[in-house]
């Protein structure tokens, strides 16, 4: 069969979407496809959908686990809209991912699981393989259990555990689709299961069945896929996901500025990650202290700060609210700690696993009394390191508690990650007041960026209280000082306000004046980013101002604005950011466009309402 | 933390080395005064440098405490003092932390901190003050506020059952448990300096007086003429004997104690409770912390005192632990950790 005359199509980039039980490995599969995508020198991008229950019923609807990547030879932004191949392993899968399969796109099943009792728990009243209801599709039906069972039964194996392994088949046709080496899953098996070699033995035999079956089939193997290496920059990489990018941003920060690292942290979804992550790294002298509550989580942080520690707290949106009292007491120590939102769809416990932006009104303004605070977003999984990064120096370069807005989908979804040098990154210098300086008052200001200084406890001289009272301006007494409250109000609010003279100015990609602006922030950046180059192969014109610095906003914002006939604001909200520009700039006339599903935008449905508009709509 | 050089140390350090520039503004006659004397008193013998004491508190009247001691001091949000603190601590172990609270402040808003904190066993050193009422927001009763008490929120008294407070925290794995009575310095001054040398977390609930909205709620044992047959010091290796005659005695009967009189029903000093403050077993303690009047005295001294591991020492543990073994020493190992690839 291997006489066959093969075709072999190049692709620019592929959308690949694996799906089945909870139970059935399809994170795993992902991942390992995903390392075979690195191997190959693609760039890529995924996303794991799994259900907010821990086991939700097998083989149900609400049980469906999957994970998608994008992975291209063109730069990769995001984990893509629609999949140009789903992997099904059951009939819930199907019903669950259909509608996120291109038309005409390809769908493998294993047709051995599509039988009545399975059917029926997925809800369909007819088999779908029977019906015409895939006829725009191109339905591939392989016997995967069967086969898995054939190509291990001299090994002894049980059948439960033999199936176990369905995915290993799976995966063995979509590495034989899209030309991959085995030799990735095969490093993976004899690492992961080094005390058991037969399992070693039967996870390589049945990664090679299904990649031999796919071969075999003609349906399979009359057309394989290339994607070629992308034009990625020399160096090392590694795949990351945004919490533990945001987590690692961190421990940087804390190398770099010579503090010890603490974070004081309450579990909660989608944020526990990094709480999980910073806990594993002691050996770099990082504490960890898993509160009883999000108050705890964020005072114990705030006393750290105090005691000299580069401190921080994790959490999500609903921890963020009870967090707000505490961020005051921040704000009028001027303490420097960072606050992490990962963002979820809300209100109350809304949809913890799905995305929003909708916690920027609550970043900026959830406070009692005037409680400025920087605010800022990071927008792709792999930048997550240095938003993280860039929190910490602005919190403890400008002693001020700084927000740093993540979202559950760079949280979870991960991408390809340039590794840096630790000695190319910026310095951090943390305004340390020296032992027994006589010129230290607690609330005596740097002239230029107006903060305090850091005059830990254990040093000699610098003995001060400070707390949740209104201060003296520089001696930092309980003041009720009607002037005084002035004076310090307007100290806070232009402390942070100065922070814009210390960061980049906001870029622009495409024309720097033109029809139409894009205007976007945080998590967006990825979607954007491709609707507009989507836009200028069309030979449109259309540029993106994609925000990092929420506050305060970047020096040449106003700048920017006024450059465009028209400014259209994408976000996963109601408009949030919208308002905040509206306030900030009266002059422009700022449209929005707004979605709050829990789903990211679709590259299409932007390229949609731009087109609209550059049609004058 | 080493807490034995209080004789190398005490020469150089006086009261005066612990008093703010600040003026107390607690009204005159407030327990809290007495307090902070006995407590300013106290810190040049607890053996470490001035610059290592952080006094930190939470909201109410007793936690103004901070601003009147001249030390590193954090004046908190209300209920947050023992978050704050903790994360004081587990930064720096070698800080001698000081915790001033309130029955409303640790015990209402400040609840799930508190039993959280003695649950760690962080090595912080926490004085309750006690006054069975919201004085701050101006008489509202409190969570130790006897029941059937009339206050500002409960006119027709309260329909709640009090906290007792010791129990509270022995049942939240507290090592070490005392209470002191405001109007006794002496007293206070002991127990403030036993509380520094135990390791893990020292819980004082210290009997102070609101002069303004509470007077007199803990008169019964501390005022001059009924004191000495309500209150029992207690001492470890002693028997439990108060009274004015000093003949007064507590034993145990079956699984209750009971108050009895030398010489009485042939009772002699060997039928005498002896109070050992080291027994694990916490069940005596809890006993003697909800002794009240008028069945019983009620007691005053160390209650309770065990040797535990502390949070904050496991961590420093681990973490030169981890950082010998570990594999990642620097952030270029954990950034090169794992798989990666070079293009």
């Amino acid at each position: 069969m291997t006489s066959k005359a093969q075709k072999v199509v190049e692709l620019e980039h592929v959308v690949v979407r694996f799906a089945g039980d909870s139970g059935d490995g399809m994170q795993l599969t992902g991942s390992l496809f995903s390392d075979a995508a690195a191997i190959a020198g693609n760039d890529f991008a995924t996303f794991p959908d799994y259900p907010a229950e821990i086991r939700a019923p097998q083989g149900t609807v609400a049980g469906v686990s999957g994970f998608q990547i994008h992975f291209g030879h063109k730069e990769i932004h995001t984990s893509g809209d629609m999949a140009d191949v789903l992997v099904a392993m059951n009939p819930a899968p199907l019903k669950k991912n259909l509608m996120w399969v291109k038309p005409g796109g390809t769908i493998i099943v294993d047709n051995d699981t599509f039988i009545d009792k399975q059917l029926e728990k997925a809800g369909y009243s007819n088999n779908p393989l029977e019906d015409e209801s895939l006829r725009d599709y191109n339905v591939i039906q392989a016997p995967v259990s069967t086969l898995t069972k054939t190509s291990v039964e001299d090994l002894g194996l049980d059948n439960k555990m033999v199936l176990k392994s369905r995915n290993m088949f799976a995966l063995g046709i979509m590495f034989f689709i899209f030309n991959r080496k085995l030799s990735s899953a095969d490093e993976f098996f004899e690492q992961k299961f080094r005390a058991n070699p037969l399992v070693v033995e039967s996870n390589k035999r049945i990664l090679r069945a299904g990649y031999n079956y796919a071969e075999s089939i003609e349906a399979l193997s009359s057309i394989t896929y290339k994607v070629e290496p992308a034009k990625l920059q020399k160096g090392i990489y590694r795949n990351i996901t945004g919490n533990i990018a945001t987590a690692w941003g961190f421990l940087a920060a804390a190398e770099k500025s010579g503090r010890q690292l603490f974070l004081g942290s309450y579990p909660i979804t989608p944020a526990s990650e990094i709480l999980q992550e910073l806990s594993k790294h002691k050996s770099l002298g990082v504490k960890v202290l898993q509160a009883e509550d999000e108050i705890a989580g964020i005072v114990s942080t705030i006393g750290a700060s105090f005691a000299g520690s580069f401190a921080i707290t994790t959490t999500s949106g609903p921890g963020l609210s009870l967090k707000s009292e505490a961020i005051g007491l921040a704000v009028m120590t001027e303490l420097p700690i960072v606050i992490v939102d990962v963002q979820r769809a809300g209100p109350s416990t809304g949809m913890p696993t799905k995305s929003e932006q909708s916690d920027l009104m609550q970043a900026l303004y959830g406070r009692n009394g005037e409680a400025p605070c920087i605010v800022i977003a990071a927008s792709s999984s792999a930048n997550c390191f240095y938003y993280a990064f860039e929190a910490s120096k602005l919190a403890m370069e400008h002693m001020t508690p700084v927000i740093l807005l993540t979202d559950g989908y760079l949280a979870n979804g991960s991408e390809v990650f340039k590794i840096p040098k630790m000695s190319d990154l910026v310095e951090i210098k943390p305004p340390l007041a020296e032992a027994n300086d006589p010129e230290y008052f607690p609330y005596k200001r740097d002239p230029e960026r107006l903060n305090r200084k850091w005059a830990v406890p254990g040093t000699e001289g610098l003995r001060h209280r400070i707390g949740g009272l209104e201060k003296e301006d520089i001696y930092g007494h309980v003041s009720h000082d009607p002037e005084n409250h002035q004076i310090m109000s307007e100290y806070r609010y232009e402390k942070v306000q100065r922070v814009a003279k210390y960061v980049e100015p906001q870029k622009v990609y495409g024309p720097e004046e033109g029809e139409l602006l894009v205007v976007s922030w945080g998590g967006t950046y990825g979607v954007m980013m491709e609707a507009v180059q989507e836009l200028h192969k069309q030979g449109k014109s259309v540029s993106l101002a994609h925000f990092h610095y929420i506050n305060p906003l970047p020096r040449n914002t106003e700048e920017i604005f006024s450059k465009f006939k028209r400014i259209i604001v994408p976000e996963l909200n109601m408009g949030q950011f919208v308002l905040h520009l509206r306030m900030h700039f009266q002059k422009f006339n700022f449209e929005q466009y707004n979605k709050v599903q829990g789903l990211p935008f679709m590259v299409k449905e932007l390229v949609d309402k731009f087109n609209q508009m550059l049609e004058g709509k | 933390m080493e807490k034995i050089k209080t004789e190398q140390l005490k020469p150089t350090l006086t009261k005066e080395d612990f008093i703010s520039d600040q003026m107390v503004k607690w009204c005159p006659g407030c327990g809290d005064h007495a307090i902070l004397s006995a407590f300013q008193k106290v810190l040049p013998q607890v053996g470490v440098k001035k610059e290592d004491v952080v006094v930190v508190s939470g909201i109410g009247c007793s936690s103004r405490f901070p601003y009147y001691v001249k030390s590193y001091g954090f004046h908190g949000i209300h209920g947050r003092a023992a978050a704050l603190a903790s994360g004081i601590k587990i930064s720096n172990p070698e800080l001698m932390v000081w915790m001033i609270t309130g029955d409303g402040d640790s015990l209402a808003i400040g609840g799930n901190h508190f039993i959280h904190l003695l649950r760690r066993n962080l090595d912080i050193n926490v004085m309750l003050f006690n006054n069975k009422i919201y004085g701050l927001t101006k008489g509202q009763f409190s969570p130790t506020t006897p029941t059937g008490h009339r206050t500002k929120s409960s006119p027709q008294g309260t329909i709640e059952h009090p906290f007792n407070v010791g129990e509270l925290a022995i049942g939240a794995q507290g090592t070490f448990f005392a209470r002191a009575v405001d109007t006794n310095p002496k007293m206070m001054a002991e127990i403030m300096l036993e509380a520094s040398r135990h390791s893990g977390t020292s819980l004082i609930e210290i009997m102070q007086n609101c002069v303004i909205f509470n007077d007199k709620i803990h008169a019964e044992f501390t005022s001059r003429e009924t004191r000495d047959d309500s209150q029992i010091y207690l001492e470890h290796g002693k028997p439990m004997l108060f009274g004015k005659e000093n003949d007064k005695g507590i034993v145990l009967r079956g699984t209750r104690l009971e108050v009895v009189k030398l010489g009485q029903e042939g009772i002699t000093i060997d039928d005498i409770l002896v109070h050992d403050k080291y027994q694990w077993e916490s069940g005596i303690h809890v006993l003697l912390a909800t002794m009240e009047p008028p069945e019983y005295p009620i007691a005053v001294g160390v209650i309770r005192s065990i040797s535990d591991f502390t949070f904050d020492g496991k961590m420093e543990a681990i973490i030169k632990e981890e950082k010998e073994k570990g594999k990642i020493k620097c952030v270029d190992d954990l950034l090169n950790s794992g798989k990666t690839w070079e293009i």
